[in-house]
């Protein structure tokens, strides 16, 4: 807990709901007839409103992207690391819109949500939705908050598959497009991590074929067990090593003595609990998100990430989804994530410059993995800031 | 603006593509974007580099010129240049294949080893040359492929490239008649414009 909100925060944030009542037809056919998305916002629209910047979160994240909720709140929002005052995404600068996507469990309409139809929980009767889904509910809220379009669309990992989509679908309502450590589509064995943690959850007893809350309880342990294993895949080995291993002080240990071996207790128990500090990280990991995070939702952001493919209305060719995509890219990966390594970013430039769009594009050196586009790593913020620097003057030098 | 860029600027077409291989900070671009409103992409592996074409918004991608420009489609751009950084190559030979492949035409420039002060260095020291103009003892120098004009002249006969324009000047940029009359005894700093011999 900060023992005063610090003076580079946003400060205590209000969450708003927003009610949407025209049916949004989805993906797959079938039609929410009318859903609600909670939003945050930091900084102030200008009187021009040509400073909005839109944040897309990934698998876990919600609309509580940056500044606290109440004073002794103990952690600040998601990504609180690169917005507010003065920060990469300044709210000096933007006005930030940040939301709880579709499908959601943190406010927004979802598998936890009361399906008004029958006045029961969703649960399995959500529909899925996609990522072209979460999009297009983002352009209607976008329409209701009266924003006529983007500075910039910024998102990591599953947030930057939006970012892609909203290039290639609304490529008139996006300046910029900041796309960051994510993929053009699922490799087998990204979508092959997904399916054990699928299974894990609906193979949980308590997982009740997704009714699970209307017999009061939820699929704590399957819930748990997808959390590690995709916990595992956000981290790199090195990153492992240096946060279990006592003798090491920094990232670059390879030769570390121990490799991130350090017990809980001091030696070994000789039987099947928890010896390795990594398991008992693990547990603790898995067990306050299997709290605080809905099963059905879970399976539902894993299926929007399997199911993304922009190509499949350019007969598999990507360059040709970005014929359109008028607006400049910025794309950036970091050297140890093996979830969506760099060549996987470095596949949507080719792409991007085969469309002969404008593009940057970094590659980061980053020991943390694929959860370094969370942390503060000192280039990667530079670059952020010094490109929505530029962002910012395009628009003139108006103060919002 | 450096004084070779002042020179290559000239030979770039107004709205063009133009892909700068090695674009240092960026500010040959910067400047080609808001005079000739090219459409430009640049490659650098400098760090600092990079954060300044982002600072100045000038695209710049994060690519090591020795890996290769597989990524890069044949044709896609008008001009491709190469500004001081064709002897720093490991195959500067197959990066002017590439550069050629990808560009309806190419500019490069190189310091000239064939000057006469690189020749009366080595001749009367017999060590390799180190002055101002080429700062680095052999051991640390990312300069790994010298080359003079002349031998610059025979790659383009033997890979069927055709010169376009070839300028020498001096390492202010300043051109002569005779740098003209004796190109590689007298340049320092060669400016070739090439392209692709389809006759």
């Amino acid at each position: 807990m900060p023992d005063s909100i610090p003076t580079d925060s946003v400060g205590l944030v209000i969450p708003q709901v927003y009610k949407f009542d025209e049916p949004l037809t989805l993906r797959s056919g079938k039609i929410l007839r009318e859903y609600e998305l909670v939003v945050e916002t930091y900084g102030k629209l200008n009187s021009e409103k040509t400073n909005a910047v839109l944040i897309c979160h990934a698998l876990s994240g919600d609309h509580h992207a940056a500044g606290y909720h109440r004073e002794n709140d103990r952690k600040a929002g998601w990504w609180d690391s690169c917005i507010g005052p003065g920060k990469a995404i300044d709210t000096n600068l933007f006005y930030v819109v940040s939301l709880n996507n579709l499908g959601g469990c943190a406010g927004s309409t979802g598998p936890a949500s009361i399906n008004p139809e029958t006045n029961k929980y969703y649960g399995p009767d959500f529909p899925v939705v996609t990522v072209r889904d979460w999009v297009s509910s983002q352009l209607r809220l976008m329409v209701q908050m009266d924003i006529p379009g983007w500075a910039a669309v910024v998102g990591g990992s599953l947030g930057g598959m939006q970012v892609l989509r909203w290039a290639i679908s609304y490529p008139d309502k996006v300046r910029h497009a900041v796309c960051i450590a994510a993929a053009p589509k699922l490799s087998a064995q990204n979508i092959a991590f997904n399916e054990v943690a699928r299974h894990s959850i609906t193979s949980d007893r308590d997982f009740h074929e997704g009714r699970y809350l209307e017999k009061s309880t939820y699929p704590k342990q399957g819930l748990m067990l997808a959390r590690m294993v995709g916990h595992i895949t956000y981290l790199s080995d090195s990153a492992m090593r240096a946060k279990f291993g006592k003798s090491v002080s920094n990232f670059e240990q390879d030769t570390a003595e121990n490799f991130g071996r350090d017990l809980r207790s001091g030696k070994l128990s000789f039987g099947f609990d928890v010896d390795f500090q990594v398991e008992s990280y693990l547990h603790y990991q898995g067990e306050r998100f299997s709290e605080n995070f809905d099963a059905n939702t879970y399976l539902l952001m894993t299926k929007a990430l399997d199911y993304f493919d922009p190509t499949v209305d350019f007969e598999g060719d990507l360059s040709k989804a970005f014929a359109n995509s008028d607006c400049k890219f910025l794309l950036m990966s970091f050297s140890t994530d093996w979830r969506f390594p760099p060549e996987r970013s470095r596949e949507i430039v080719a792409d991007l410059l085969k469309a002969g769009r404008e593009v940057s594009y970094l590659e980061i050196v980053a020991d943390q993995g694929h959860d370094a586009f969370l942390l503060p790593i000192p280039r990667y913020i530079e670059a952020l800031s010094g490109y929505l620097q530029r962002v910012h003057q395009e628009n003139g030098s108006d103060a919002p | 603006m450096r004084p070779d860029l002042e020179i290559i600027q000239q030979w770039i077409a107004p709205n063009s593509k133009v892909l700068d291989l090695g674009c240092g900070d960026g500010s040959l671009l910067h400047y080609l974007q808001t005079t000739k409103n090219v459409y430009g992409i640049g490659l650098e592996i400098d760090e600092s580099n990079i954060q300044h074409c982002l600072d100045r918004g000038t695209n710049v991608i994060e690519q090591n010129l020795d890996e290769g420009l597989s990524n890069f489609q044949s044709g896609s751009f008008d001009t491709v240049l190469l500004a001081q950084t064709l002897q720093a190559l490991s195959k500067p030979d197959q990066l002017i294949d590439e550069m050629l492949r990808i560009g309806k035409n190419g500019i490069v420039t190189f310091p000239n080893f064939g000057n006469w002060k690189s020749r009366l260095y080595l001749a009367s020291r017999g060590r390799m040359p180190v002055s101002k103009f080429i700062p680095h003892s052999w051991y640390n120098t990312p300069n790994i492929h010298f080359c003079t004009v002349k031998d610059f002249d025979a790659l383009c006969t033997q890979r069927n490239i055709k010169v376009l324009a070839r300028t020498v000047v001096d390492l202010e940029h300043q051109g002569s008649w005779y740098m003209k009359a004796w190109p590689n005894l007298l340049g320092e700093i060669a400016i070739y414009h090439i392209s692709k011999d389809t006759d």
